[in-house]
Parts: structure tokens; C-alpha cells; sequence
């Protein structure tokens, strides 16, 4: 019994104090990640089926939170409100920054102050990036109120308008995403052999046949990682909600600007619905998984990868 | 991985129009992309009055730089406070982090161990789990520890993860073994040859992965203001969102605490870059 515990754990002295140090070396992080991820992963199932606020003890009540949930117009104006968003930002992001991408990728004086340049957003806090974009969206002494002044439309309030509201808020977030998606383009455009240019330049392709049949092609890889970062960032925006709208209307005018991330924190922390909260929460780990596990089995199909390359 | 020292493009060279083209779209859109900056440092200096001009002024008449630096920290005496919190917050995590992850790295790197394989998927799954999915429970958590406006909630579970783990882990497995198999024959032990060996020659890695988790922790927003958003743990990223008003809004004074909290992760930037970039390429790896 014992000699075969052993020779499972480990055939020689050897192997078996290499075992004990691996185990050893893993344990902090493993556990701290057990106990400070891993528990409030298992509470979260178990809280979402409780109802739990501030002032009474929690109760099981099965899945009344998601009956509710179904029925609740704020919850669906939160999940229309983050899909409507997303529409806004994911292509606007992606174009602009393949184009910004594909534009440097070339023999040009300046090419590295440039990057920088795009690349500064990204390293910018989304609080302070918020705060700024939230004062040139201002009516009237706001940038963007300035450079409209002439076509009448100098007073919009952006940030007070219920049709309007997600506009800065998208405005900020490509701002912020952009360089982060031209560094991903960039390190995909890098691994595009010199040969297949020069290839399709001897059958006589123009440039853009060249980014058409070539680059696009070849950096699908890319293109899709970078979607699906951006759809998942999609889900989880938060803060510039909170920044643009908290202090003000809270989430926008009748809640047009709440994400399903600003209703999670509302519901959670502000009406203290523990228990209704987990079930958002859980909405939206199922929506993020359900865009992990269809990137799973559409990459297959649709990404284009050179015979024998490694993923 | 080296975006940023690129090699040459594989282009052939541009016709002088199409050159000038490029250019007018490059130049334009940095402009665009630069212009908050311009108009936060611009507006930091103004004095009120000079907030509401038409048409707007880029460069304030009666620049007061100083004085509206007094007043924001006679609006939010303990701004100096924020921003201390804010780095201990960030150093704390990074130290953590640096021990933590390198050293479950190295053990899932090279010393196998029963259930290794299941041990470091699961750690690996549990970054699909979105931080914000997990946020109640874990603020729960914490206030079961009784941890909440601490540095302890701050820091303590910040120390742990899986990503940083897994991208040391790459890194470390690219090191030539046959380095740390003649230091084990001198007899040292792993943490030695981790410390003397695997460490040192992973110097970018190490880099990318600071400068990463530097920039989160500073820039981290909700969580500190859901466990520890009272004053002498609030960090500067919930500091500045206060300075906005239920009625008016002092916009210099917002500008100027916005840039305050800004320019140390920007500096950083400037000085790092290749790493931030390299952080960045790697950390698209993972999906």
C-alpha cells in the first residue's frame, strides 16, 4: 500500500523530492488563487439562488432571482444598452486600429513616435481617460461642443440626453482600445512572410489586392483574437459608466446608459440585493463563456492557419 | 512577440503621393488621440472663469497651475493620501505577484508532481471567469474576514494569479535546462537555482509582466471601491471621481487631479515601452 502511494507520487528518491518541491513551489499561488477566486466562484452559484440584502439573513430561494431577472425591463435595458455599446465600439475599434496598424507597418520616418503616440490611451487610467472625455463632451465650453457650435449643435448635452448617452461613452472607449488592438495587428502583421509579397507582387497584384488576398487572409488569426477581446471587454464595461453618469444620473437618464456591469454594482452594492446581484454576475460569466467556447469552435472554421503552425 | 522592434516591413516602398496620404491619415489621428492630453493639461492651468471662454482657449490666458494645484488639495485634503494608497497598492501587488507566480511557475515549469497537469488547467480556467462575475462574493469574502477598508483587501488577493503564473511559466520554460541541471549538481536547491538562475535570465519577461500588473494595480478602480472606500484606504482613482460635483463640476480641478493620477503610469510608459508592448503581445497570447 504505502510502497505503491510511493511509486505513484514518484519511482526514485529522486523524482519523489522533485515532486514534494513542485508541489512545494505551486502551493502559495495555487491556494491564494483557491481561496480568494476559486471560493467566491462556488459562492456565486450558491448566492445567486438565495435572497440576501443588507439587513436580513439569506434565505434559498431557488431560482426566483432569475424569474425575476427574466421579468426585470432594467435588467433587459442593461443587456440591450451593453450589446448596443458593444455594436458601437468593437467595429469602430477594430477598423480603425487595423488601418493605423497596416499604416505603420512600412518603411516611414517617425513610425516609432507614432506608435508611442496611439499606444498612450491604453496605459491611461479608464477613470482619468473618463473624466477628461466626460468634460469635452461638456455642452457648450466642451470640445466637442465648441467644434459643433457652428452646425447649431454647440448645446447638446450628451451626457443628460437619453438617446445620446452611449456615445461618449463609446467615444472613450475606442479612444482607450485602439492601441492596445494596433500593438495585436502589428505583432500579427510581423509574422506575415516577406515571400507571399513579393510573390503576389510577380503576378502583378496591386496594393490592394495585396492587403485583400494577403494580409487580410493571414492575419485572421489576429483579427479574431482581437474580437474577441474586444466583445469580452464589451461585457465588463464599467467604470466609464460609472465616471460619466454616477454623480449626475446615475447610469443615464431612465437608466440609458447602464451596462449590465453598472446594474450588477447597482444592484449589489448600492440596493445591497446580494443574492439578485450573483445572478447578473452569473449572466454574465455564461455570456463570456459562451463567447470563449464559440471562439473555441469558429477559429476552426474561419481562420485561416499556415499548415503545421503551432496554436 | 517584438512588435515594437519591428523588423523591416515587408512593404515596397511608397510612392511620394501615397506617402503623403499615409502621413495625413497617421498624423491626424495621433493628433486625435493626443488632444485629450493637450486639453487636460490646458484646462489643469486655467483659472475659472477662463473654463467658460468662446471660443475655447488651448493655452489659458492667466495660466494658475499652482493655484489650482492649492485648491484641489484645499477641495480634497488628503489627495497626497490617495496617491500614496494607490502606490502601496500598486507595490504590494507587484512584490506579491513577483514572489507568488514565480515561484508556482518554476514548480509547474520543471518539477512535475502528481495531478500537476489538473492542478494548473484548473488555475488556467479560472481566468475565463470574469473579475465582475466573481466581485459580490468576493467582496463577501472579505467582509467575512472582516478585511474590508484595509490594505490587507487591497493588496492580499491581488497577490495571486493565474495569468502572471502562466506567462512566467512561458517564460521560464524557454530558459535551457541544462543551466539550472549543473547548479542542482553543485547542490543547490530550487529556490537557489531560482533566485541565482531562472530569475535572472528572464529578465523581459519579468519586465513585461511588472510593467502589466503596475499599470492594472494603479489603474484598478472597482474593486478598491468596493472593499476599501474609506479615507485612509481610498486610492487615487476613486480620490479624482470624487472631485466631481452633485450640481457643478470644478473641471480644472478635476483636470488637474486626472492628470496627477496619469502622468506617473505615462512616464512609466515613455521610459518602459518596449515592455508595456511586449506585455501587451503576450498577454493577446492567452486568449
Amino acid at each position: 500500500m504505502l510502497t505503491s502511494f510511493l511509486n505513484w507520487f514518484g519511482r526514485t528518491p529522486l523524482t519523489r523530492r522533485r515532486a514534494l518541491w513542485g508541489m512545494a513551489l505551486v502551493a502559495p499561488n495555487v491556494l491564494g488563487l483557491l481561496f480568494f477566486f476559486g471560493i467566491p466562484v462556488l459562492m456565486a452559484f450558491a448566492t445567486s439562488l438565495q435572497q440576501w440584502n443588507a439587513i436580513k439573513p439569506p434565505v434559498f430561494v431557488g431560482l426566483e432571482n432569475f424569474m425575476r431577472l427574466a421579468t426585470d425591463p432594467a435588467f433587459w435595458q442593461a443587456l440591450f444598452n451593453t450589446l448596443k455599446l458593444m455594436a458601437m465600439v468593437t467595429w469602430a475599434e477594430i477598423v480603425l486600429a487595423l488601418i493605423v496598424a497596416v499604416l505603420l507597418n512600412q518603411r516611414l520616418r517617425g513610425r516609432a513616435i507614432l506608435r508611442t503616440v496611439y499606444f498612450l490611451p491604453v496605459v491611461t487610467s479608464t477613470v482619468a481617460a473618463a473624466i477628461v472625455w466626460a468634460w469635452i463632451f461638456q455642452p457648450r465650453y466642451g470640445l466637442i461642443g465648441n467644434l459643433l457650435a457652428p452646425f447649431g449643435l454647440g448645446d447638446v448635452g450628451w451626457l443628460t440626453s437619453r438617446d445620446l448617452v452611449l456615445h461618449p461613452i463609446a467615444a472613450v472607449t475606442v479612444w482607450q482600445r485602439l492601441g492596445f488592438d494596433m500593438v495585436l495587428f502589428l505583432a500579427g502583421l510581423q509574422t506575415i512572410p516577406r515571400v507571399l509579397y513579393e510573390a503576389a507582387i510577380i503576378d502583378g497584384a496591386n496594393r490592394w489586392q495585396r492587403f485583400r488576398h494577403v494580409t487580410l487572409p493571414l492575419l485572421s488569426p489576429t483579427t479574431f483574437l482581437v474580437v474577441v477581446l474586444s466583445v469580452i471587454n464589451g461585457f465588463q464595461i464599467f467604470d466609464q459608466v460609472y465616471i460619466m453618469t454616477a454623480r449626475t444620473t446615475r447610469g443615464g437618464v431612465g437608466g440609458s446608459a447602464t451596462t449590465l456591469a453598472y446594474f450588477l454594482y447597482q444592484s449589489g452594492f448600492i440596493r445591497s440585493e446580494f443574492g439578485y446581484a450573483s445572478a447578473i454576475a452569473l449572466v454574465l460569466f455564461l455570456i463570456t463563456l459562451g463567447v470563449t467556447v464559440l471562439q473555441l469552435r469558429l477559429q476552426r472554421r474561419w481562420v485561416y492557419y499556415e499548415a503545421g503552425e503551432q496554436r | 512577440m517584438s512588435a515594437w522592434r519591428q523588423q523591416e516591413p515587408a512593404y515596397t516602398d511608397l510612392s511620394l503621393p501615397l506617402k503623403l496620404l499615409t502621413y495625413l491619415i497617421l498624423v491626424a489621428g495621433a493628433v486625435i488621440m493626443v488632444l485629450p492630453f493637450v486639453w487636460m493639461a490646458s484646462t489643469a492651468c486655467k483659472p475659472p472663469p477662463e473654463l467658460a471662454t468662446l471660443p475655447i482657449r488651448w493655452i489659458p490666458e492667466n495660466p494658475m497651475c499652482l493655484q489650482n494645484l492649492a485648491e484641489l488639495y484645499e477641495t480634497s485634503p488628503n489627495f497626497s493620501r490617495y496617491m500614496l494608497n494607490s502606490a502601496i497598492l500598486t507595490i504590494g501587488r507587484t512584490v506579491g505577484q513577483l514572489i507568488t507566480c514565480s515561484l508556482a511557475a518554476y514548480g509547474f515549469a520543471r518539477y512535475p508532481f502528481p495531478g500537476r497537469n489538473v492542478v494548473f488547467a484548473l488555475c488556467i480556467g479560472l481566468l475565463m471567469v470574469p473579475f465582475q462575475a466573481i466581485i459580490i462574493p468576493e467582496y463577501l469574502l472579505l467582509r467575512q474576514l472582516d478585511w474590508l477598508n484595509s490594505f490587507r483587501a487591497l493588496i492580499i488577493p491581488g497577490i495571486f494569479s493565474a495569468f502572471a503564473m502562466f506567462l512566467l511559466r512561458q517564460a521560464f520554460l524557454q530558459i535551457p535546462l541544462e543551466l539550472e541541471e549543473s547548479a542542482m549538481i553543485d547542490g543547490a536547491n530550487p529556490l537557489q537555482i531560482l533566485r541565482h538562475i531562472t530569475l535572472p535570465l528572464s529578465g523581459p519577461a519579468l519586465a513585461a509582466f511588472a510593467v502589466i500588473t503596475i499599470q492594472a494595480a494603479w489603474n484598478d478602480f472597482l474593486f478598491p471601491l468596493v472593499v476599501a472606500n474609506s479615507p485612509d484606504t481610498r486610492v487615487v482613482t476613486i480620490g479624482i471621481s470624487l472631485l466631481q460635483g452633485e450640481r457643478s463640476t470644478p473641471w480644472n480641478l478635476l483636470m488637474m487631479g486626472s492628470f496627477l493620477a496619469t502622468v506617473p503610469m505615462l512616464l512609466l510608459f515613455v521610459v518602459l515601452q518596449r515592455y508595456f508592448i511586449e506585455g501587451v503581445a503576450m498577454s493577446g497570447v492567452k486568449g
